[in-house]
């Protein structure tokens, strides 16, 4: 099992979310804030400029079966892509147990 | 003196004008809550709340007596403490005394409350408090009596203050960056302190908008012409700010915003209110354009003075206060001091009442920032005026009130 973290831009979320369709069975999303390369922004208020650090994003996390990792790379990649900076990351990791809560299932399965 | 006869019109505006002004109270909460971080909000707008009830309260035990009772040209006596001698039957020209005491207690209660833009996000709540109850004693209620009471000694040499530039917007601009400047930057100020809602900026720049109509064409204390002509004052004058500042912000910055649009009607609004029943509307609205202008250059430079004016109560109400009653000694035209409203144009000649403007500012800028200056030293001495390190970082709402806006 393998765990798929990525980090996308807010306003890509829904076509994300459509273009996955049924290839997943769940996924869980946060609003997070940060920077990477897209860096910060500025604001102004009442004439004085504000740096911006942090800017808004989403994070969502996938839980899948080993061999569906790279398909769902690929359309993570279709779906969310502007070609600007500031599109996001993705990091993949492995998982060492899944169990679902209501009966005590174990493994692979319970995804 | 003919006889004071009871005018139902004039009193009915009256008592609407008063409750207008009221509700700025809540629109100013909005305006600088909003202008606030989150975690300081309950705390700001208690700062304008707080107003509404202690001063109310100092009004109606001394405060109204202190300001509007003969006395001398200083201040007033202590003939109507408790609102003695005066019943329902009171008359003040055409309206009743209580009305009166009533519309003027609304102002007293809003002017203190703008000082608390400049001290936002650090002070502690009792100090507060007190500060505010001593200077509505020592330098609101005085200063209303020198420009408003027909004893006062600016008002019998004429000065024009219809709704209250000097009495308001200059005596609370003035003490705001006296206070701030004893009171120190807050902690935070150089990591760059922004405001979390600036949807209530705008949605209270509206109330007060609203509740100006009542300020400034009420103070005509009555229903007639003059009540027109400040009305329109208080329309054309904030619109020109308002398009002056944010004509300056897409000049230099490219982008006009909401709070800009917002900001400059309320330097508009300021500024128009010494002039709104003396000048045209084609004055008031150069007026106040050139007024905005100077408080957009002023507001946007800030951070190379080292002071926290932290919500900009000086930068707009404390430019306006200087500039609106000096711009009243230029564009006059229709002369009246709004409270007793029988000081004709034909006393005014130019350059002597443009002096005499002047003269009043600096007089009452002056004894506004050493009052303010002693009260703040005072109170820092005796029960400390800003909060703890820790309190500060972690807002006012918990530390102080024990609550927070958002949950």
């Amino acid at each position: 099992m393998k765990k798929i973290e990525a980090i996308i831009r807010p306003h890509m979320l829904d076509a994300v979310r459509k273009a996955l369709g049924d290839r997943i069975s769940g996924m869980s999303i946060t609003e997070i804030k940060g920077f990477g390369r897209q860096r910060g922004h500025s604001e102004v208020y009442r004439g004085n400029e504000y740096r911006i650090d942090f800017v808004p994003k989403i994070r969502m996390d996938i839980i899948c079966k080993d061999g569906d990792v790279d398909a769902l790379i690929q359309i993570l990649m279709d779906s969310a892509r502007t070609g600007k900076v500031g599109d996001g990351k993705i990091f993949v990791y492995d998982v060492a147990q899944a169990v679902r809560v209501r009966t005590g299932e174990r493994g692979a399965d319970v995804i | 003196m003919n006889t004071p006869v009871l005018n139902s019109g004039d009193t009915a505006w009256m008592l609407i004008s008063t409750a207008l002004v009221i509700f700025m109270i809540p629109g100013l909460a909005m305006f600088y809550g909003g202008l606030t971080r989150s975690k300081n909000i309950l705390g700001t707008m208690m700062h304008s709340f707080i107003a509404m009830g202690v001063i109310l309260l100092q009004w109606v035990a001394f405060g109204y007596s202190l300001a509007f009772t003969d006395g001398g040209s200083w201040v007033g006596g202590f003939d109507a403490i408790f609102l003695r001698g005066i019943g329902p039957d009171s008359l003040h020209g055409s309206i009743p005394t209580f009305v009166f005491i009533a519309f003027q207690g609304a102002f007293a209660c809003i002017t203190p409350a703008l000082i608390s833009g400049a001290i936002a996000e650090r002070v502690r709540f009792r100090s507060y408090v007190l500060f505010i109850l001593l200077w509505s004693t020592f330098v609101y209620d005085p200063v209303c009596h020198w420009v408003w009471q027909n004893h006062g000694f600016l008002f019998k040499q004429g000065v024009i203050d219809f709704a209250g530039g000097i009495v308001v917007h200059l005596t609370s601009g003035i003490s705001a960056l006296i206070a701030c400047l004893l009171l120190g930057r807050r902690a935070d100020l150089d990591k760059g302190i922004i405001p979390h809602n600036v949807v209530f900026v705008v949605l209270g720049t509206g109330i007060l908008w609203f509740g100006w109509f009542g300020f400034n064409a009420g103070s005509a204390l009555a229903s007639n012409g003059l009540a027109s002509l400040a009305l329109l004052n208080t329309f054309v004058g904030p619109a020109a700010g308002l398009c002056t500042w944010i004509t300056l912000e897409k000049l230099i910055l490219k982008k006009p915003s909401t709070l800009g649009a917002a900001t400059g009607a309320i330097a508009g609004l300021a500024t128009v209110t010494p002039a709104a029943g003396s000048v045209m509307p084609v004055e008031a609205m150069l007026l106040a354009a050139l007024t905005t202008v100077v408080c957009y250059f002023f507001v946007s430079h800030k951070s190379r003075l080292n002071v926290d004016d932290s919500l900009d109560a000086f930068g707009v109400h404390g430019i306006a206060g200087i500039l609106g009653p000096i711009g009243c000694g230029l564009f006059a035209s229709y002369g009246y001091n709004s409270i007793f409203h029988h000081q004709s144009m034909s006393a005014l000649n130019g350059t002597s009442q443009l002096l005499l403007q002047i003269k009043a500012v600096a007089v009452v800028a002056v004894y506004s920032a050493v009052v303010t200056a002693i009260l703040v030293l005072a109170l820092r001495k005796f029960t400390g005026f800003r909060v703890s390190r820790e309190q500060e970082e972690q807002g006012l709402d918990l530390s102080l009130h024990g609550e927070r806006a958002y949950n």
